[in-house]
C-alpha cells in the first residue's frame, strides 16, 4: 500500500500530463490557454510536494497570475475566443508524433541505466529567511549578482514590449 | 650616331603614336592625328638614314667586313646556367638596311594616308594600328634573339590582322583577317618548334651565339644537333625545316600564301606598308638572318628553293588572269617574294653567296617599287571608287602624277634598265644561271610573264577606253603626290647604289657587275612581255576575248587562282572538321565541359539544397535546432569521454 | 516523498517535456506555440527542482535556478506577446506560415 504522498505524486503528475495534452491539442485556443493554466497549477502542487513552498508560491504568482494571464489577453487581442484553430497536417502530426515518442522513449531507456546517487535523507525545507538572505548575499555562494542582471534584464524587457508593441503613429508609418 | 639612345627613337616613336593615338582615338580629332604620327614617323625614317649612312659610309668595314654592334643587352628571363633570355638590340648591315626601308616605306604610307584616308571615321585609330605595326616590325629587325624575334613575329601578325579587319562592318574584310592571321598562324607553330629545337640543341636563344656553336664544325652543340634525329632525319634540318615553314607562312609562300591575296581587303595604304614591302618580307629576312645555319643543311636549302621557284611561277601565271588590281598586286608579290626565296637557297659559297646578296637586293628595291604600285593603286582606287580593272582605263590624262610613277614602276618590277629592279633581278638571274639551270630557265620565264601582267594592269588602268567616272574625284592631295614621287626617285637611285659592298655573306664579296651579255637575254624576255601587253590592252579590241576563247580551261583554272582556297576549304571541311574537329569537340563538350559543368551543377545543387532549408518557417528551424541539440546529446552520451 | 525514486520524477518532467515539443511540432498559432515553450520551461524546473531536494537538500542551487528560469520567462514571455500583437497588427494573422519573409 502506497503512502498518501506516493498517490499524491502520480495523481498530481497524470493530471498535469493529461492537462498538458490537452493544453497542445485542442483546436480553441482559449480552452488551450485554460488547460495550460490547470498545468501549471499542478506543476506547483508538485513544488508543494517537494516541499518548495516558495517556489510554489512564485510559480503560482508569475506564472498562473501572470504569464497565464498575458496570454489569455494576447489571445483576446488577437483572436476570437470561440474560433477554432486549423487542424495541423496528418503528415505532419503522424510524424511529430512519432518522433516525439521515440525522443521519450530514448530519454526514459537513458534515465534507466543511469546510476544517480544515492537518495539523500530528508531534510526539513529551506526557510524563507535563509532564501533571502542567500539572495541578496554577496558573499560567496550568495545570488545578489544574478539578482541584479535579472533585474536589469526585466527592465529591458519592459521597456522592450512597450517599443515593439507600441503603436506606430499613422503619419510616421511610411517613414 | 650610333648609339642605343637614337634605335631607341627610332624603335619607340611608332609605339608612342601607338599609345597616344589608341588610348586617345576618340578625342583626338583627324588632321591632328594624323599629322602626329607622319611627322614622328619621318622623324624616325630621317633618324634611319643617319644611321645607315653612319654605319655604311662614315664607319665603314672593318677588316673587310661590317662589324655587328650590340647597342644593349639585359638579362630578361634567368631560368638556369643553361637557359637565360637576355633582351638585346643588335645593329648588322642586315638590320641596318631594312631599318632603313620599314621607316622609309612606312613614314610614306603615314603621307600618303593623309589623303587617302582622309573622312574614315576611325582616322586616329588608323594611325594607331600603323605605329603598333611600325614598331612590330622594327623590333623584329632590331631583336638579337630568337626568342624576341618570335614576340615581335606575332605582334607583328597581330597589327597585320588588325589592319586587313580595318573595315569590319565588311563581312569580307572580317573573313580576310581571319585567314590571314589564322594561315599565319598556323605557320607560327612551325616557327615556334624550328626555335626550341635549335635553342635547345644550340642551349642558347642569342642568334650570334646560337650561330657560332652550330657552325662550329666539331662544336658539341653542332654534333648533338647533326646526330640526333627523328624519321631518318637529323635535328638540325627538322629545326630548319620548321623554321621555313614559318617564314613561309609570314611570306606567302606555296602553298601557305592564300591569307594574301584576301589581306588586300584592308585599306590600299596598309597593303603597300606590310603585305607588299615589309611584312612578308619576314620570312626572306628570317632565312637570310638564319642563313649561316640554313647553309649547313643542302636539303632546307633545296626545300628553299623549289618552294620559291614554284611560288614566283605559279603567282605569275594567276596574276596574269586576276581583275581586281589589288589581287593582281598580291600575287606579284607573292611572285617577288618567291624570287627572293630561290635566290637565297641557291647561294653557295662557290661564288661568294652572290644569291644571298641578290635577294637581299631584290628585297630592298622592290620594297620602293611595289610599294609604289600599291599607292599608285590606291590613288587610282581613291579616285575610281573601284578595285576591277573593267571599271577603269585612259586614266592617263586624268592622273598624270600616278601614270607617270606607276609606269615606273611597272618598268622597274619588269626588270627594265636603268631601274632598280633591273639590278637586283639580274644579280639573281645570274646567281642562279650559275647554281641551277633548271631553276634559271623559270625564273626568266617568270620575268617575262612579270613584265607581262605588270603591262596588262597598267594598260588597263591608264589607256584603253576611258571610263565614265564622276567628275569630282581629282587625282588626289599632295600629300597623296608627294610619297609616289619620293618613292619613283628612290626607285630610280636604289639600283645604282653599292649594295653588294654592304650587304653580303662569306669573306669576301663581289662587287656588282653588269654583264651585258648576259642581261640581253631577260631584258629582251621582258621587252617582249610589254610588247605583248600592249598589243592585248593597249587599245580596246576584240584580241583579248578571241584568245582567251583559245586558251579556254587553261584561263579557267589560272582565274580561280588553280582552285587552293576551295583545296583548303574541302580539306578542313571534309577532313578536319568531321574527322578531327568533332571528336576534339565531342570531347570537350562532354568529358571537359562535362567535368566542369558536374562540379558546378553539384555546387549548385548544394546551393539549392542549403536555400531550400532556409524556408522562413519558424518550425523547420526548430526541427534542425532540435535535431542538432539531439546529435549533440548522442554525441556527449556515446561518444564524449 | 521518499518513497518515489527520483528516476519516476524525471520520467514524469521528461514526458512535460516532449508533450510541450510534440507542441511545437504541430501548432501552427504562435501563442500556442508559446504555450508549449512554456510547458517545456516548466519541466525544466521540475528537473532542477527535483535534483536540488533528491541529492542535496542542504543547498539552494537547483532552487535558484529554477527561481531565476521563471523570472526569464515572464520576461521572455512579456517580449514574444509583444512580437505577436506586433505580427497581427502588419500581417493580421499570427499564423507562423504567414510569416515567412525571412527565408532565403
Amino acid at each position: 500500500m502506497m503512502p498518501a504522498s506516493a498517490i499524491f505524486f502520480y495523481v498530481i503528475a497524470a493530471a498535469i500530463l493529461v492537462t498538458a495534452i490537452l493544453s497542445v491539442t485542442t483546436r480553441r485556443i482559449f480552452r488551450a490557454a485554460i488547460w495550460l493554466l490547470l498545468s501549471l497549477m499542478g506543476i506547483a502542487g508538485i513544488y508543494f510536494w517537494l516541499d518548495m513552498n516558495f517556489l510554489a508560491a512564485v510559480q503560482i504568482v508569475v506564472y498562473v497570475g501572470g504569464i497565464v494571464v498575458l496570454i489569455i489577453f494576447s489571445v483576446f487581442l488577437t483572436q476570437g475566443s470561440g474560433q477554432s484553430l486549423p487542424l495541423p497536417a496528418k503528415f505532419r502530426l503522424f510524424f511529430s508524433a512519432v518522433a516525439v515518442s521515440l525522443g521519450l522513449a530514448f530519454t526514459i531507456w537513458i534515465l534507466q541505466g543511469y546510476g544517480f546517487l544515492a537518495t539523500a535523507p530528508e531534510v526539513p525545507a529551506v526557510e524563507m529567511r535563509e532564501i533571502g538572505k542567500t539572495m541578496l548575499s554577496v558573499q560567496s555562494g550568495g545570488y545578489a549578482l544574478p539578482f541584479e542582471l535579472v533585474s536589469i534584464l526585466l527592465l529591458a524587457a519592459m521597456v522592450a514590449c512597450i517599443a515593439i508593441a507600441m503603436k506606430i503613429p499613422a503619419d510616421k508609418k511610411n517613414d | 650616331m650610333l648609339n642605343v639612345t637614337n634605335i631607341l627613337i627610332i624603335l619607340f616613336l611608332p609605339f608612342i603614336n601607338f599609345l597616344i593615338l589608341g588610348l586617345g582615338s576618340r578625342s583626338i580629332k583627324q588632321p591632328v592625328s594624323g599629322t602626329i604620327a607622319t611627322v614622328s614617323l619621318l622623324l624616325a625614317a630621317g633618324l634611319s638614314l643617319m644611321i645607315g649612312y653612319q654605319y655604311f659610309i662614315v664607319k665603314g668595314m672593318v677588316n673587310g667586313a661590317f662589324p655587328p654592334i650590340e647597342l644593349f643587352r639585359y638579362p630578361w628571363m634567368v631560368f638556369g646556367s643553361k637557359l637565360t633570355i637576355d633582351m638585346s638590340l643588335v645593329l648588322d648591315p642586315l638590320t641596318v638596311m631594312m631599318l632603313v626601308v620599314v621607316t622609309s616605306v612606312s613614314a610614306m604610307v603615314h603621307l600618303f594616308s593623309l589623303g587617302y584616308m582622309k573622312g574614315e571615321e576611325r582616322y586616329t585609330t588608323y594611325y594607331a594600328f600603323l605605329g603598333l605595326f611600325t614598331f612590330s616590325m622594327l623590333g623584329l629587325l632590331l631583336a638579337g634573339n630568337l626568342f624576341q624575334i618570335y614576340i615581335f613575329w606575332e605582334l607583328v601578325g597581330v597589327s597585320s590582322f588588325l589592319l586587313i579587319g580595318y573595315y569590319f562592318s565588311k563581312p569580307s574584310a572580317v573573313a580576310a583577317a581571319k585567314k590571314a592571321f589564322i594561315v599565319t598562324r598556323f605557320a607560327d607553330l612551325g616557327f615556334l618548334i624550328g626555335i626550341l629545337i635549335l635553342s635547345f640543341y644550340g642551349e642558347t636563344l642569342d642568334i650570334a651565339t646560337l650561330i657560332q656553336r652550330l657552325t662550329a664544325p666539331a662544336g658539341s652543340q653542332s654534333l648533338a644537333i647533326q646526330t640526333a634525329g627523328w624519321l631518318g632525319i637529323s635535328a638540325l634540318t627538322w629545326g630548319l625545316a620548321m623554321i621555313f615553314i614559318g617564314g613561309a607562312g609570314k611570306s606567302a609562300m606555296f602553298p601557305l600564301h592564300i591569307w594574301l591575296p584576301d589581306a588586300m581587303e584592308g585599306p590600299t595604304p596598309v597593303s603597300a606598308l606590310i603585305h607588299a614591302a615589309t611584312m612578308v618580307v619576314a620570312g626572306v629576312y628570317l632565312v637570310a638572318r638564319l642563313f649561316p645555319i640554313f647553309q649547313l643543311s643542302a636539303c632546307i636549302l633545296d626545300l628553299i628553293t623549289y618552294t620559291g621557284i614554284f611560288s614566283a611561277f605559279f603567282a605569275a601565271i594567276i596574276a596574269c588572269t586576276q581583275t581586281d588590281i589589288k589581287r593582281v598586286l598580291a600575287y606579284s608579290t607573292m611572285s617577288q617574294i618567291g624570287y627572293m626565296m630561290f635566290s637565297l637557297g641557291i647561294a653557295r659559297p662557290e661564288d661568294h653567296y652572290l644569291g644571298y646578296m641578290a635577294s637581299l637586293f631584290h628585297l630592298f628595291t622592290h620594297a620602293f617599287f611595289k610599294s609604289l604600285l600599291f599607292l599608285g593603286a590606291g590613288a587610282v582606287i581613291h579616285m575610281i571608287h573601284s578595285n576591277e580593272m573593267n571599271k577603269m582605263g585612259g586614266l592617263r590624262k586624268f592622273m598624270p602624277v600616278t601614270h607617270i610613277t606607276f609606269l615606273i614602276a611597272c618598268l622597274a618590277i619588269a626588270g627594265i634598265f636603268p631601274f632598280a629592279g633591273f639590278f637586283s633581278k639580274e644579280e639573281i638571274l645570274l646567281a642562279t644561271y650559275h647554281a641551277n639551270f633548271p631553276v634559271f630557265v623559270i625564273a626568266l620565264c617568270t620575268s617575262g610573264l612579270t613584265a607581262f601582267y605588270m603591262f596588262r594592269l597598267y594598260f588597263s588602268i591608264f589607256w584603253g577606253k576611258h571610263q565614265a567616272h564622276d567628275p569630282h574625284h581629282s587625282e588626289g592631295t599632295f600629300t597623296m603626290k608627294f610619297p609616289l614621287m619620293l618613292l619613283m626617285l628612290c626607285t630610280l637611285v636604289a639600283g645604282f647604289l653599292p649594295f653588294s659592298s654592304w650587304i653580303f655573306q662569306g669573306d669576301t664579296h663581289e662587287t656588282s657587275h653588269i654583264n651585258w651579255k648576259f642581261s640581253l637575254v631577260p631584258l629582251s624576255l621582258s621587252t617582249l612581255g610589254i610588247l605583248i601587253a600592249a598589243y592585248f590592252f593597249r587599245k580596246p579590241s576584240s584580241r583579248v576575248a578571241d584568245t582567251l576563247m583559245w586558251m579556254g580551261g587553261i584561263y579557267r583554272i589560272s582565274k580561280n587562282k588553280f582552285y587552293i582556297d576551295e583545296i583548303y576549304l574541302w580539306i578542313t571541311q571534309r577532313v578536319l572538321f568531321p574527322l578531327v574537329g568533332k571528336p576534339a569537340a565531342w570531347v570537350d563538350k562532354n568529358i571537359i565541359d562535362g567535368t566542369v559543368n558536374g562540379v558546378g551543377n553539384f555546387v549548385g545543387s548544394i546551393y539549392y539544397f542549403i536555400r531550400g532549408m532556409q524556408s522562413g518557417k519558424l518550425q523547420d528551424y526548430l526541427l534542425y535546432f532540435l535535431a542538432g541539440i539531439a546529435a549533440w546529446m548522442v554525441y556527449f552520451i556515446y561518444i564524449w569521454k | 516523498m521518499s518513497h518515489i525514486p527520483l528516476q519516476h520524477v524525471l520520467i514524469f518532467s521528461t514526458a512535460l517535456f516532449f508533450i510541450g515539443m510534440f507542441g511545437m511540432f504541430t501548432r501552427r498559432n504562435l501563442i500556442t506555440l508559446l504555450m508549449s515553450v512554456e510547458l517545456m520551461l516548466n519541466s525544466v524546473n521540475i528537473n532542477l527542482a527535483a535534483f536540488n531536494k533528491y541529492l542535496y537538500p542542504q543547498q539552494t542551487g537547483g532552487l535558484f535556478l529554477a527561481l531565476f528560469i521563471i523570472i526569464i520567462a515572464a520576461a521572455e514571455a512579456a517580449i514574444a506577446i509583444a512580437i505577436i500583437i506586433n505580427l497581427y497588427r502588419s500581417h493580421h494573422s499570427i499564423d507562423v506560415d504567414d510569416a515567412t519573409e525571412m527565408k532565403y
